[in-house]
């Protein structure tokens, strides 16, 4: 046993709080804002230039110039605002944003993350994944806690090319949640079911058990 | 010299940007980006472009019809994964791609317009980005035949920060909602995104606007880029106005699942 995507999603969303203003990046943490209780009086950030990012529009609304930054269409939350790409990373870069939750590929026990280049594939672009990383005060990782063909994705050391270095402050896999230690990752919690062997095994770095 | 800066056509617009050219583009994927002046520089003809947009548009829409006709030689971007003909060209060493952090490449323009020649950041410190070795351009057979160079680090306020050089491009294109024949502009919702700071970095910034209003019909207080930035402005037809692309279209059901009607615009692409 061990979290669906969407128990990763719900763990992830008890990382916010109200009154956070939060970006959340493409992939797994899109299913965060579903889990967010109703009011939850957090703020969404678009880096394309939305700050109050709401639920996606009813067929009726959809707004071809209202898109978040992951092309999807969105509306807006009361209280939002817009803005252009510049004053956008000045808030992420500039820390105004509280916390940042991404995908990643790779996080080293050092806090380094690689989520930008899949490898074998040519490169897209980092997008804004490294000024997120180098500008959000809390840097969390939402990912599978092995890849497909069942390598660690946490490591000593990343082997991929980094997204930024030593920013990441917890990981929420599958399997737990562990923070970023330095010379390993403390588990905080472990999935309901999971072996803490099995967290172990999977993991190429010292653990500690933090519980 | 009048601060009536209308153009009679997309065509007269863009008919001086000659082969060689650099050009800001705004919008963030297909939200905000000049539909219309891209169309006419395609007819056009200029070739051998140096391209600077956040996306390069995607296949058969966008920037993505430049790249097909192959007019552009330089992009740089900072994500480019929804284009297989980008992917083709850049991979069979046809373009050369300059990819850049999201919000380094927006103050890399702002910088530019603002007179600024380079800035210290942290985005991009201990990564290819600053460290040099990202690909620029491949050789036929896949080999890299120009990569990114190593950027200065220094330390400011204790943090390393790496020297990014700011941008100005020959022209630029944006799209804007409203724009009075001064050039002052507004926005709608996202779709400001890059087309202010893409404005501010071209020495000739030409603007469609969905709308066009006399000088003074627009509250100084709402204007989102004044007029100073702008030279021409291209007004468009409804129809034109009304050409916009959803790359991603995500709905939700309506609660009381009340039938609506169908919308044509914007199909998923």
């Amino acid at each position: 046993m061990s979290w669906t995507r969407d128990e990763m999603a719900a763990r992830a969303a008890q990382e916010l709080h109200a009154g956070d203003y939060v970006n959340l990046g493409i992939g797994l943490p899109t299913l965060i804002p579903a889990h967010l209780p109703e009011g939850s009086d957090i703020m969404l950030h678009a880096e394309n230039g939305i700050l109050g990012v709401g639920p996606f529009p009813y067929e009726d609304e959809v707004d071809p110039d209202l898109i978040n930054a992951g092309k999807q269409t969105v509306t807006v939350v009361p209280g939002a605002s817009y803005f252009d790409s510049a004053t956008s990373f000045a808030m992420v870069r500039g820390g105004h944003v509280d916390v940042t939750v991404l995908g990643g590929m790779q996080v080293a026990m050092n806090g380094d993350l690689a989520n930008w280049v899949v490898p074998g594939a040519l490169v897209k672009g980092m997008g804004g994944a490294m000024d997120l990383v180098s500008g959000v005060e809390r840097v969390i990782v939402l990912m599978e806690h092995v890849t497909k063909s069942g390598d660690a994705r946490l490591v000593t050391a990343c082997d991929l090319p980094l997204t930024g270095r030593g920013m990441v402050s917890r990981v929420i896999t599958d399997l737990g949640v562990l923070d970023v230690a330095g010379t390993g990752f403390e588990v905080i919690e472990l999935a309901p079911g999971v072996e803490y062997a099995d967290l172990v095994a999977k993991t190429a770095a010292p653990v500690v058990d933090r519980r | 010299m009048t601060l009536d800066k209308l153009v009679g056509t997309a065509a007269a617009a863009v008919a001086d940007i000659p082969d060689g050219a650099s050009l800001a583009v705004g919008g963030f994927g297909l939200a905000g980006i000049p539909w219309i002046l891209i169309e006419a520089l395609l007819e056009q003809g200029a070739s051998d472009l140096t391209i600077v947009s956040n996306n390069c548009g995607v296949d058969g829409a966008g920037l993505g019809l430049l790249l097909e006709a192959r007019r552009i030689s330089r992009v740089t971007a900072s994500y480019v994964g929804e284009n297989k003909e980008f992917a083709r060209q850049f991979r069979a060493g046809e373009l050369t791609v300059e990819l850049t952090p999201q919000g380094t490449l927006a103050e890399r323009l702002r910088a530019g317009g603002s007179g600024i020649g380079a800035f210290f950041t942290p985005t991009g410190v201990g990564t290819l980005v600053a460290e040099g070795g990202l690909p620029w351009r491949f050789e036929p057979d896949g080999s890299v035949a120009v990569a990114s160079p190593p950027k200065e680090v220094r330390t400011f306020h204790g943090r390393e920060m790496v020297l990014e050089e700011s941008i100005v491009t020959d022209y630029a294109l944006i799209r804007a909602a409203i724009a009075d024949k001064a050039g002052n502009c507004r926005f709608h919702a996202g779709a400001r995104n890059f087309n202010p700071p893409v404005a501010m970095s071209g020495r000739i910034t030409i603007v469609e606007a969905e709308q066009v209003v006399e000088v003074g019909e627009l509250d100084p207080d709402a204007i989102h880029l004044p007029g100073i930035f702008v030279k021409r402005i291209v007004a468009l037809t409804p129809e034109q106005a009304s050409r916009k692309d959803i790359e991603k279209r995500t709905t939700r059901p309506r609660p009381d699942d009340e039938p609506r009607p169908d919308d044509e615009q914007g199909a998923t692409r």
